[in-house]
């Protein structure tokens, strides 16, 4: 493996987190808003809380690890997405960061009003649609290389049937992975009415979540179709991560081990981001801009690298902890302990 | 939008988001470690009064991390969003500590999640406590990395350019650059002092509201002598910094210093005002810009028109400078006459007007961290890599700075109001007497 492809991978990797983790807080929030709205927030609200109460901050590493390190491991990238990003990533920052502060208002502050709560549920579906424009763009064709540099074509972005489709399918995954994961946790905490509604809710954003994914790639067919073919080539991954997506379906159907439903659905995105990943290979903006032609020095990808072994020797074990002290101890998940401040 | 006003905008951007977030990112520096010291204290005295001002400290510090680490996020993406060509040139080169960077936060964020969920966890306090320890930690190592990105800045090497490609790069060595042993120490230090005295400004304010409670003035007095160790060590590393900037960055320090010919036995001019080049109604002190410089009071101080004038700072950073070092002087004597007038029991320390000068002392602090970075960042102009890169060939070239900006300041008005009503309604509604006394009844049993 060359030295590009491990830094990649590893930022893939990264950013494979981040959406995973950041869903579950994104649509977490919005079955809050959504549930006080239909008067149930009484069954929700606590067990979101408990989840995310801990852990909101390390979500957000997740994303600073991946801009840090992308700039990191391929520079050029600075020069072309940050000349051309700066509207759509300004208002995605803007939004998370009033999400971020107002969730700690409220949480540990005690400020409390409908009104925050709404405002934090739908800035979860916001932030993810702007942040999915950075993977639409990153398909080429909405970028322009003028004289003073590239520029990015709103008016081409906006009329794209791709972004739209991109940006529905964050939507609908956000909303099926918190919902499935949210699901197990609830009845990890014993909590049968807060099972039940969010299995109903998994299940009906599962089969929107599995049709707009195949619908990109109908999309991509005509917008890139180098791309396409090279999608096309890997059907087989596509094929395994549809399989375990029945599979969650059915585990959920049969209110059967929600855990494994979760585990499965990971698998599920992971193999269709990596599958997406390698497509995209080698391209970090269509035609202008490869993994290659931006990759920084030998000698600060080696020091990258190393830096990134050491720093996940530490973060792994810290990662375990927290883990096992939260999402995996029956006491703190049914509220019997809640050893705040 | 023209160039020109591409890169005004992205300045003005740039030091609006910093300026915010270096607020929150000192108390965020500093408060993890004024709250293991003082649980530390508390576990072995057996002082509940410490034990509850490491719970009270620890609801705030939550709120202004969560302030600090958005607006982190947002300078972190504006670095590259603004100054395109300022990161992609310094990410080949000194991307090393930022990486680094998010191993700190990672660190902290893990263990500040555990920590705040672990109280009366464990049997024995002190396994708590140690969960403190990462949080302290990751917190100072990100203000180590992230001044090691700016000393960088401030003195650049190694790499080398040929025929305008940069080559022979070495990330430690540009790490381990010259500003950054001064730097990094005065910037930790400094930001524990500031910690400290906002936190004893705090106190200060309870008792001079009429309230007489020990818990108080316990950490009033314990805040404060955290305060002056600090403050010994920021006055002298920043002396060391002077020393620094005259032996790299001499055009800096002469630019703060208004010192225009260079000459031996330099005074140091504080205040004054600038008419047609010449200094008026400023106060000096005999040979002691020779002393800050050289440590020697006859030692040559480069001035200013030894410099090209297109290459020279603006000349009202001597105004930030004189900020800063009269707070740093002024909560010197504040912090000895305190802990001094304590010892000899004089009464001044329990007047009004004292409490009220430690009062406004913790805002002073904070002043003087915004001087200093100004100082520092203005100072550094017009380069933004300091003989390399202009900070006028660095910006974006995107059209909608402008806008951008409006809605970053409305984010920061929404978000330092927002933190500041939550802070004072998270003290207010919970007094420390009545805390107490829940807490009796809870260790008695009663409540549960
Ligand atoms: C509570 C805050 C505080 C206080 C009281 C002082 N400083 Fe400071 N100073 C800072 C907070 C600070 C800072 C915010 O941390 C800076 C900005 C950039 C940096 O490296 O540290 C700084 C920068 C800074 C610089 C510029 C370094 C550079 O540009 O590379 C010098 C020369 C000094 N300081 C010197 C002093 C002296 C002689 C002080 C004596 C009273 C002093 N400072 C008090
Ligand atoms: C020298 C001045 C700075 C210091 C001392 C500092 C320190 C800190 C600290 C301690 C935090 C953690 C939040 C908290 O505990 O309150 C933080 C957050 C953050 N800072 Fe700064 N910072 C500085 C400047 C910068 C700059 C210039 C950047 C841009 C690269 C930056 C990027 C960030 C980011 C991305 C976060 C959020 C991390 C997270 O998600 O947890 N900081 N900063
Ligand atoms: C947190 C405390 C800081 C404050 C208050 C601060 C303030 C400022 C100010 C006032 C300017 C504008 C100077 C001018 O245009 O006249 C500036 C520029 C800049 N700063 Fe800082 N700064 C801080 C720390 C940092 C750090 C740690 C970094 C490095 C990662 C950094 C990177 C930059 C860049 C890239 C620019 C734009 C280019 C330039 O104007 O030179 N700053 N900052």
């Amino acid at each position: 493996m060359t030295l590009e492809v491990i830094g990649i991978s590893v930022l893939w990797l990264f950013l494979f987190g981040y959406i995973i983790v950041a869903s579950i807080d994104f649509g977490a929030g919005f079955f809050n808003a959504y549930s006080l709205y239909r008067g149930k927030q009484h069954i929700l609200t606590k067990i979101i809380q408990r989840y995310l109460s801990p852990v909101w901050e390390v979500t957000n590493v997740f994303l600073v690890f991946f801009f840090v390190g992308i700039v990191g491991f391929f520079p050029k990238t600075a020069y072309y997405y940050g000349t051309t990003l700066l509207v759509p990533v300004s208002i995605a920052i803007i939004l998370l960061a009033i999400r971020g502060s107002y969730y700690a208002f409220t949480t540990y502050g005690g400020l409390k009003h409908k009104i925050y709560v709404f405002l934090y549920g739908v800035s979860g579906l916001f932030i993810p649609a702007s942040l999915s424009i950075v993977i639409t763009i990153s398909e080429g064709g909405f970028v322009n290389m003028e004289q003073s540099g590239p520029i990015l074509d709103y008016f081409k972005l906006f009329t794209s049937p791709l972004s739209w489709s991109i940006v529905v399918l964050s939507l609908t995954a956000v909303l099926y992975i918190s919902a499935v994961f949210l699901t197990w946790y609830a009845d990890h905490a014993n909590d049968m009415d807060a099972t039940e509604l969010m299995r109903k809710y998994a299940l009906i954003w599962a089969g929107p979540c599995i049709l707009t994914a195949a619908g990109i790639i109908v999309e991509m067919h005509g917008h890139n179709y180098e791309h396409f073919t090279r999608l096309i080539q890997l059907w087989w991954l596509f094929a395994i991560s549809l399989v375990l997506f029945i599979g969650t379906v059915i585990l959920l159907w049969k209110r059967h081990r929600y855990g494994l439903a979760f585990g499965l659905l990971t698998g599920q995105f992971a193999l269709a981001f990596f599958a997406y990943g390698i497509s995209h290979y080698p391209y970090l903006l269509y035609t202008y801009l490869t993994i290659y032609d931006s990759f920084t020095n030998e000698a600060m990808a080696t020091a990258l690298i190393i830096a990134f072994i050491a720093g996940l020797a530490l973060l792994i074990p810290s990662l375990i902890l927290l883990l096992r002290l939260f999402l995996f101890n029956k006491e703190y998940v049914q509220g019997k302990q809640s050893n705040h401040p | 939008m023209g160039n020109e006003e591409a890169v005004f905008f992205s300045r003005v951007l740039t030091e609006m988001t910093l300026s915010f977030h270096i607020i929150y990112a000192t108390i965020g520096v500093g408060i993890p470690l004024m709250i293991m010291m003082a649980q530390w204290v508390g576990i072995k005295k057996h002082d509940e009064h410490y034990i509850l001002l490491a719970r009270r400290w620890t609801r705030g510090y939550v709120i202004t991390v969560a302030v600090g680490v958005v607006t982190g996020t947002a300078i972190g993406l504006q670095l590259s969003l603004l100054w395109p060509n300022f990161m992609e040139l310094a990410g080949n080169v000194i991307a090393l500590p930022l990486f680094m960077e998010t191993f700190a936060f990672f660190f902290e964020a893990i263990f500040l999640g555990i920590y705040l969920y672990t109280w009366d966890r464990f049997e024995n306090q002190k396994k708590h406590l140690l969960l403190l320890i990462p949080v302290a930690l990751g917190a100072s190592f990100s203000a180590i990395f992230i001044t090691i990105v700016n000393a960088f800045m401030n003195a650049p090497q190694g790499f080398d350019i040929i025929d305008g490609h940069l080559v022979n790069i070495k990330p430690l060595l540009a790490m381990f650059n010259p500003a950054m042993p001064t730097k990094v120490a005065h910037v930790l230090v400094s930001a524990y002092m500031t910690s400290a005295f906002v936190l004893a400004s705090i106190a200060a304010f309870r008792l001079l509201k009429g309230s007489n409670h020990i818990y108080h003035k316990k950490a009033l007095f314990f805040t404060m002598k955290v305060g002056l160790i600090f403050t010994i060590a920021t006055v002298i590393i920043g002396d060391f910094s002077g020393k620094y900037l005259a032996e790299y960055q001499p055009e800096k320090l002469a630019a703060a210093e208004w010192h225009f010919e260079s000459e031996g036995k330099a005074p140091l001019i504080l205040y004054g005002i600038l008419e047609d080049g010449e200094v008026k109604y400023a106060f000096k002190i005999p040979f002691a810009l020779s002393i800050l410089a050289h440590g020697n009071p006859n030692s040559e101080v480069i001035g200013l028109n030894d410099f090209q004038k297109d290459e020279t700072p603006p000349l009202y950073i001597h105004y930030l400078f004189d900020a800063m070092i009269t707070i740093g002087m002024l909560m010197l004597v504040l912090s000895i006459t305190y802990i001094v007038g304590l010892w000899k029991k004089w009464t001044y320390v329990r007047s009004k007007w004292y409490r009220l000068l430690i009062v406004i002392g913790g805002p002073l602090s904070i002043l003087a961290i915004e001087a200093g970075w100004w100082l520092d960042e203005v100072g550094r102009q017009p380069w933004v890599l300091r003989g390399i890169l202009k900070t006028k060939d660095a910006a974006t070239s995107s059209g909608q700075v402008d806008t951008m900006l409006l809605l970053f300041a409305g984010l920061y008005i929404i978000l330092g109001i927002g933190s500041n009503i939550v802070l004072s309604r998270m003290f207010r509604k919970n007094t420390i007497e009545q805390e107490l006394a829940d807490r009796e009844l809870e260790e008695a049993g009663e409540l549960y």
